[in-house]
């Protein structure tokens, strides 16, 4: 089947400007996808990363120790069952579990904390803070506070305290300064402002406040154990599998980000599924286009055709002949259009890093190989009609006496 | 001389079935040739040569009659086994060329072979070449098809039916679209071919001047040959 190929590339290649503007036409089909691919895939990660990027993958807590029921299901009585309040929810056992979760494989970091509210108070102002206490070592393991920070550093004493920037400047304090916490256990310390941050999410940037581990014991008055463990993970498309990992192996309750952020998820969904459409419309702009180029291809040859036929050309022949039209133009269509999506997505920096108003595309998401395949396949497909129209192509009706 | 092909009560009729009025173009016709005749199918036109050359050549079926060749009954064979003999046995020249136009006179002439190998074998591109220079274009092998005169075309569509070195060719009114001299030239080119090489050649013409330079003359008329 040499011979046909050196036949279609002949063909291809007699009528250059045609040939080229089907490829041209190709390629921008294929340019299209690869975009849409980049833009849809770098949407998401600019949306998850904007709305997980500063939270915990999953948290993990004490479950609910709701009252043991003493009546059977079956007896048909009503329970009503009241959530047990003389106890606050603590994690006592982290210390068990710490290791076995830092050791599974993908888990990024994690963090055992003690969160707790209270006030910040100087002079006659007071903000209502949300108190996180952390190892001292982990102050950037779940939100990047090391990088959002625009003064001090992350360093915390069993003195200091690290705050957001909209808190700081409501208080009018600065790095250095001392601001006196009062929690809602009723104990109150004073503490040195060691750190701002500014993570440009408002709820964090106004309310929230970072303290040792050892501070936070002090102020939330807990002696032992923790309030919960955060977990950071490789892969944030893994929290629900994580979680229920987690939870079956610590019988501990475990939540991954997904359960409390499903209308973004919706909303990707959505967005995928448009974007699928419209890589799919560019598909099958592809295939009408190569099928209607090479149907115009196989009329304008209908003589030569007869001619191959007549010198003992089978009809398998002339169908691989237009059949490998299709496939190079498909893959060389594939080709260009997917190395100029690769090169005009290039120079857009990753939407992790995209600046806001940018445009998140995200060029690692080009889906190049499936690019090519799938219009070669497509293109394939689309010279089968014509081909076969060729094939049946009567030597005695063209040849014309 | 031995038979090369025989046909028996040939009939063929146009537009049978087909809701068209319906023509009826050969009538019981029969013809034998012997291995290496030379002979000029004859008729006016319209009198239905090209057919008969399109059925001896299994480009068409017949309605109904017998048609053997080198001992194969051609009536009853599919399409594939029709195309793989028609590539080893028959040789075809028309009177409008036909050469592939994207191709070289040397690349159109072993097409044949190539098309039968897969591929173009060096064996064939030796025959090739030593079939252009016996038809005087041993200067034009690498030009396009396009770029060749009419009659330089017609002497490379010889070559051409010739590169698989058929027991038969069929020559629809190969100098039709010829000047008289250049027409001479390729009839006495089909000549020196016959006289060399026992190839059996069938060359339909309304002219007789070009039929009187062959040795047997056949005439079409009413659907029947004499
Ligand atoms: N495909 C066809 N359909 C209908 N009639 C045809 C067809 N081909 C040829 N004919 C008719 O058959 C007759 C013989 O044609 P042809 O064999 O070409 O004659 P010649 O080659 O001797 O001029 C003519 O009357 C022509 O009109
Ligand atoms: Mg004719």
């Amino acid at each position: 089947m040499l011979y046909g190929f050196k036949i279609a590339l002949r063909y291809l290649t007699a009528s250059k400007t045609q040939t080229g503007l089907l490829i041209a036409g190709v390629g921008v089909g294929v340019f299209v996808f690869v975009f849409m691919s980049a833009l849809i895939g770098g949407l998401a990660v600019f949306l998850v990363q904007r709305t997980v990027g500063n939270i915990a993958h999953v948290t993990i807590e004490e479950p609910a120790r709701d009252p043991i029921s003493l009546l059977p299901q079956s007896a048909g009585a009503l329970v009503v069952e009241q959530r047990a309040t003389s106890q606050r929810t603590q994690l006592r056992t982290a210390d068990a579990f710490l290791p076995l979760i830092d050791a599974m494989p993908g888990v990024a970091a994690t963090s055992p904390q003690i969160v707790g509210n209270g006030f910040l108070v100087r002079g006659l102002i007071t903000a209502p803070v949300g108190v996180t206490g952390v190892e001292t070592a982990k102050v950037s393991a779940i939100a990047d506070i090391g990088k959002a920070l625009v003064d001090g550093s992350t360093d915390l004493g069993n003195a200091s305290i690290i705050i957001g920037s909209t808190l700081a400047g409501d208080l009018g304090i600065g790095v250095g300064q001392v601001v006196r916490l009062q929690s809602d256990r009723g104990v109150e310390r004073s503490l040195v402002v060691s750190g701002i941050f500014e993570l440009g999410v408002d709820a964090l940037d106004a309310r929230a406040a970072f303290v040792s581990l050892s501070s936070a014991r002090t102020l939330f008055d807990l002696p032992q154990g923790i309030s919960r463990i955060e977990v950071k993970l490789d892969d944030l498309n893994q929290a629900e599998a994580y979680a229920a990992r987690i939870a079956a192996e610590t019988g501990l309750e475990a939540t991954p980000w997904t359960a409390g952020n499903a209308q973004l998820l919706d909303g990707l969904r959505a967005q995928a599924s448009s974007g699928n459409l419209i890589k799919a419309f560019a598909l099958v702009t592809i295939i009408i286009g190569v099928a209607s180029a090479l149907l115009l291809s196989t009329y304008r040859r209908r003589p030569e055709i007869g001619i191959m036929r007549a010198m003992g050309a089978g009809r398998g022949f002339v169908i691989f002949v237009f059949v490998t039209q299709g496939a190079l133009i498909g893959i060389l269509g594939g080709l260009i259009g997917a190395g100029i999506g690769y090169a005009a997505l290039s120079p857009f920096p990753v939407p992790e890093l995209a600046p806001p108003g940018g445009l998140p595309v995200d060029v690692r998401q080009g889906a190049y190989g499936l690019a090519i395949s799938l219009t070669a396949i497509g293109a394939i497909l689309a010279s089968i009609l014509p081909a076969r129209a060729a094939a049946r192509v009567d030597p005695v009706s063209v040849i014309g006496q | 001389m031995s038979t090369l092909l025989e046909v028996r009560n040939l009939v063929k009729t146009y537009g049978e079935g087909e809701g068209e009025a319906e023509t009826r173009v050969l009538k019981g016709l029969n013809l034998t040739l012997a291995t290496g005749e030379l002979s000029a199918l004859l008729g006016p036109s319209g009198s239905g040569k090209s057919t008969l050359l399109s059925i001896l050549g299994t480009l068409m079926q017949p309605t109904s009659g017998e048609h053997v060749m080198l001992g194969q009954d051609l009536t009853r064979a599919g399409d594939r086994d029709l195309t793989e003999f028609r590539n080893r046995h028959i040789g075809f020249v028309f009177q409008f060329h036909h050469l592939l136009p994207d191709f070289t006179a040397l690349e159109n002439v072993i097409f044949p072979a190539a098309v039968q190998a897969g591929r173009e074998t060096a064996a064939a591109r030796a025959r090739g070449r030593e079939l252009l220079v016996r038809v005087g274009l041993e200067s034009r092998m690498d030009f396009l098809a396009t770029k060749l005169s009419g009659g330089q075309k017609q002497r490379v569509a010889i070559a051409r039916a010739l590169m698989n070195q058929p027991e038969l060719v069929l020559a629809d009114e190969p100098t039709g679209n010829l000047d008289r001299a250049s027409a001479t030239q390729v009839m006495a080119l089909i000549a020196e071919i016959n006289q060399n090489e026992k190839t059996t050649f069938l060359i339909s013409t309304h002219d007789e001047k070009i039929a009187e330079t062959c040795r047997r003359r056949i005439r079409v008329a009413d659907g029947k040959a004499e």
